[in-house]
C-alpha cells in the first residue's frame, strides 16, 4: 500500500456508518453471532463498517469477543 | 419467573438460570450475585491486561481499574435486568457492561500523566500517526502539508481541536471524550465529518482522485 492509498483509506468515510452509539447497542448480539460464526456482517453493515473505521469501538469489540469465547 | 415479557423457552438454558437466580430472593439470589461479580472482576482483570500496551495507567492502579469496573457494571447490570431482551446470551449482555467501564475508566485515567498534552499540536508526527514509510516522508510532505492547511483553514474550532488531539497528537478517542465532557460518538462524528470534509478539499484541489478515479488538475 502506498503512503497515498495509506492516506486515502484515512480519509473515506462510508455513509453506512453506524456510528458508536448504534454499533454499541448491538454489541453484545454482534458478539454472539461472530462467536457462533453466523454472519454478523451481513446482518448489521453498518456496525461491521463502523468498527472497520473506529479503533475504540473495534477494541471493545475484540474485548468482548475474546471475554465469550475464553470465558 | 418470566422475565419483562420473555419466555424461558425463548431463552438458553444458561440466561434462563441466571435471569431465574438473579430474579429470586434470599440466598439464591446473593449467590448469584456473588458469582456474577467473580466473572466480572475476572473478564474485567483480563480487560486491562489486554490493553496495558495502550494505556499509561499500570500496576496495581490497573487493577483497581479493574475492580471499579466490574464493580459498576454490577451496579448497571441489576438496575438493568429488565431491559435484556434475550437477543443475546445473558453473559455476553452482562460482560458488554464491565468491558465498556473498562474502556470508559481507561479514557479517565489517561489524564493522570497523559504522555502527550491536549492542544499539543505535534504535526511532525503526523506521518507516523497515518503509517506512513519514513523513507517516503519527502514524497507525501506537500500532500500533508494541504491535510494541515485544511485543518487550520477549513474546519472549525472544534472540529480542528478534536482533530488535532485525535488524529495529530493521537489522544485515545475515550480520553478526549472524558476530558471534554462528551461523548463517544460525538467526538467520533467530528472525526467522520472533519475526514469527509478533508478529503472533499484534497479532491477538490488535485491531490486525491475524486470517487469516479478521477484527479481534478
Amino acid at each position: 500500500m502506498t503512503n497515498l492509498d495509506r492516506l486515502e483509506r484515512f480519509l473515506r468515510t462510508d455513509p453506512r456508518d453506524v456510528g458508536c452509539d448504534e454499533a454499541m447497542a448491538v454489541l453484545h448480539i454482534y458478539v454472539d453471532l461472530v462467536a457462533a460464526g453466523q454472519d454478523a456482517g451481513g446482518r448489521y453493515p453498518g456496525v461491521a463498517v463502523h468498527l472497520q473505521a473506529c479503533g475504540p469501538c473495534k477494541e471493545d469489540f475484540a474485548g468482548l469477543l475474546r471475554a465469550v469465547t475464553e470465558d | 419467573m418470566e422475565h419483562a415479557g420473555l419466555r424461558a423457552k425463548d431463552l438458553d438454558e444458561d440466561s434462563s438460570a441466571w435471569l431465574r437466580r438473579l430474579e429470586a430472593s434470599g440466598g439464591e439470589r446473593q449467590a448469584a450475585e456473588r458469582e456474577l461479580h467473580a466473572r466480572l472482576v475476572r473478564i474485567a482483570l483480563a480487560e486491562v491486561r489486554r490493553r496495558s500496551a495502550s494505556t499509561p495507567v499500570a500496576g496495581p492502579e490497573l487493577d483497581d481499574v479493574a475492580h471499579q469496573a466490574a464493580g459498576d457494571a454490577m451496579l448497571a447490570i441489576l438496575a438493568k435486568l429488565g431491559d435484556f431482551r434475550g437477543e443475546s446470551r445473558f453473559i455476553t449482555w452482562a460482560y458488554r457492561f464491565v468491558i465498556l467501564e473498562v474502556s470508559s475508566k481507561l479514557g479517565r485515567h489517561y489524564w493522570r500523566d497523559p504522555p502527550v498534552a491536549l492542544d499539543a499540536g505535534q504535526w511532525e508526527r503526523l506521518p507516523d500517526r497515518l503509517g506512513i514509510d519514513p523513507e517516503q516522508q519527502a514524497e507525501s510532505a506537500g500532500i500533508l502539508a494541504e491535510v494541515r492547511r485544511v485543518v487550520e483553514d477549513d474546519l472549525t474550532a472544534h472540529q480542528r481541536r478534536v482533530f488535532v488531539a485525535i488524529v495529530v497528537d493521537g489522544i485515545p478517542l475515550n480520553a478526549l471524550a472524558a476530558e471534554l465532557d462528551l461523548g463517544r460518538n460525538a467526538i467520533y462524528k467530528v472525526i467522520f465529518d472533519a475526514r469527509r470534509k478533508i478529503r472533499r478539499a484534497l479532491v477538490a484541489n488535485g491531490y486525491l482522485e475524486d470517487d469516479a478515479g478521477v484527479t481534478q488538475r
